[in-house]
């Protein structure tokens, strides 16, 4: 019988010839991403063990993000214990060069590879054909010292894209949309697979923000047919790659999507559900205090790029704080040499160092009571950017400007 | 752990993790100090009224959200000794297991139950509510083991003698 791709790069971690969905195999791990989140967790029972060990060091990557730099004595002191374990142990370790997931999209993850990431968004790593998964630091732990973990096979979703993007659409519109349709738990412990003749007209970019939000949907993975767009994107980062899985023919998929790029329009994520979505327009006027173009999702050169032509000229609605943040140091030095970063500091905009600021709720911008946040984050939950009483809105890059210019949700049409 | 009675709190569906604990919360310095606050955005006092030995009964989705694994510990601190739920987001699933916290799918009993009802579970049989009765699938193997040994660094503790 033909297997999925997912089953594909679990049997390949297993040593299987086979696997199929619903199996529970035990693994080795190709790469073990963790950040400040919560690594200190994972010291901590790291040092309570008996006789404590790397199974392979040279599998860690280890990434500050969440808080950086520093906004208290409490997070200095739980990335002073990252840092000095990082420097005894040998581990790769990255701070202020960006968000994890961009980073390690950057220099290290490759297709066909198993990687876990204690951080819920790993699955951004399918956009080259990765099956990255997010686990807690209890199983990043185990993984660290033994090299391995169990993975129960998931079932698969497949999405056949058909067509290109409208202009003034894009990804995030995409995956805000597929999200709407299927439900947050519409994918719960299952792979979500892109292939067909439209995934050919989105760029690297569009990849990440499309796998990156699947766990949205509850998703266990996402993966995407790897192509030319894939081993250029390697190419140019030094890469080769480890396994160029597509599913078979004859693989079973636990329900097949049919969807043409063409029909997708400009959508917003209503608080307090990323499956809250709604098409733009119905949205528009809404009252905001707070913009935020950044994060894993939708922070690289693209989207930066995307804002930097909406608001070149004009200005950031005086009520408005407009928060910039390049998703890495690479897309904010990119960001300079275009001379985008002047583009939205001119407009009033505050451009800040690669971190994952508000979207996480925590060190930079967060909102107060009853204030309205759009952010192209990754979730919008009660309480997520701030006060538990504020109200975040999740929508594209054109669409957060468009906000800030207007001082309340507008579409870039309307600018 | 066979058999056991408690009192239930009942809870919706999509019960995210930044519901389970703020992220402004995660920088206490244990579990027990974040614990007060659990549930606080949706349920502020919710927190203080749990007792030890209750039982969480929820709806679909319980724990989407961040891997944070504070929240299935903050449940377990609480004194919570299971969550019963339409389902669960997988992430919270693994976690709450790997922490020995005992999770429960059941599609039927979140809108048959009131908040205050006792219920009985029976391991890996069913759960007994005012005289019906709500069979339960029995979890894995691998799975039980962890349970078991309370929590996944014991079992591997256990297994492989680190």
């Amino acid at each position: 019988m033909g297997m999925t791709m997912a089953e594909k790069i679990i049997a390949a971690a297993a040593g299987e010839s086979e696997v199929k969905a619903g199996d529970i195999h035990t693994v080795e791990l190709d790469r073990l991403m963790s950040n400040d989140g919560t690594t200190h967790l994972t010291i901590d029972m790291y040092n309570q063990l008996k006789e404590p060990r790397i199974a392979d060091v040279n599998k860690l990557v280890w990434i500050v993000d969440h808080n950086v730099p520093c906004d208290s004595a409490k997070t200095a002191a739980s990335h002073k214990k990252m840092r000095d374990f990082a420097k005894e142990h040998g581990i790769r370790f990255y701070e202020g060069a960006g968000v994890c997931h961009q980073v390690m999209m950057e220099k290290h993850v490759t297709s066909g590879e198993l990687i876990f990431g204690a951080d819920s968004h790993t699955c951004a790593y399918g956009a080259v054909g990765a099956f990255g998964t997010g686990v807690g630091c209890t199983d990043y732990l185990y993984a660290m010292v033994t090299g391995k973990s169990w993975l129960l096979v998931p079932e698969t979703l497949r999405f056949n894209l058909k067509g290109k993007l409208n202009d003034g659409v894009y990804a995030r519109d995409l995956i805000l949309s597929i999200i709407g349709m299927i439900g947050a738990n519409g994918a719960n412990y299952m792979a979500m697979e892109f292939g067909g003749e439209g995934l050919k007209t989105l760029n690297m970019s569009d990849r990440i923000a499309v796998c990156n939000l699947c766990v949205e949907a509850g998703a266990k993975t996402a993966l995407m047919e790897v192509d030319e767009i894939t081993l250029e994107y390697l190419k140019a980062h030094g890469r080769e790659p480890k396994y160029c899985f597509v599913s078979d023919g004859d693989a079973v998929f636990a329900h097949t999507y049919e969807i043409d790029l063409a029909t997708i329009r400009p959508i917003v994520a209503k608080p307090h559900f990323v499956d809250s979505v709604v098409d733009a327009k119905e949205c528009v006027g809404t009252h905001i205090d707070e913009a935020f173009l950044g994060s894993c999702n939708n922070g690289r050169i693209e989207d930066l790029r995307v804002g930097a032509q909406l608001i070149k000229g004009k200005k950031v609605h005086p009520l408005v704080r407009f928060l910039v943040v390049p998703a890495s140091a690479e897309v904010y030095r990119q960001a300079l040499s275009e001379g985008i970063i002047d583009t939205f500091m001119e407009a009033g905009a505050i451009v800040m160092n690669p971190n994952c600021s508000v979207c996480w709720g925590s060190c930079q911008g967060v909102i107060g009571e009853n204030e309205v946040l759009i952010s192209t984050g990754t979730r919008n939950f009660k309480g997520r950017a701030g006060h538990k009483d504020s109200f975040v809105y999740l929508a594209s890059a054109a669409t957060v400007t468009a906000s800030a210019i207007k001082g309340e949700i507008a579409t870039a049409d309307l600018i | 752990m066979e058999k056991f009675s408690g009192k239930i709190w009942v809870l919706g569906d999509d019960i995210d993790t930044d519901i389970i604990i703020p992220t402004e919360y995660l920088a206490l310095k244990t579990v027990e100090d974040m614990a007060p606050y659990a549930f606080s955005p949706l349920r502020p006092g919710l927190a203080g009224q749990i007792k030890k030995g209750d039982i969480i009964v929820a709806g679909k989705n319980f724990g989407c959200g961040s891997s944070r694994e504070q929240a299935p510990e903050i449940i377990k601190a609480l004194g919570i000794q299971c969550v019963i739920a339409k389902s669960f987001a997988r992430i919270f699933f693994r976690n709450a297991i790997n922490n020995g916290l005992l999770l429960i799918e059941n599609n039927r009993l979140r809108d048959a139950v009131s908040e205050g009802d006792e219920i009985t579970v029976t391991m890996n049989e069913a759960i007994m509510h005012k005289g019906t009765k709500y069979p339960i699938t029995s979890l894995p193997e691998n799975l039980m083991e962890i349970l078991e040994a309370g929590g996944l660094v014991k079992a591997m503790q256990k297994r492989n003698r680190i």
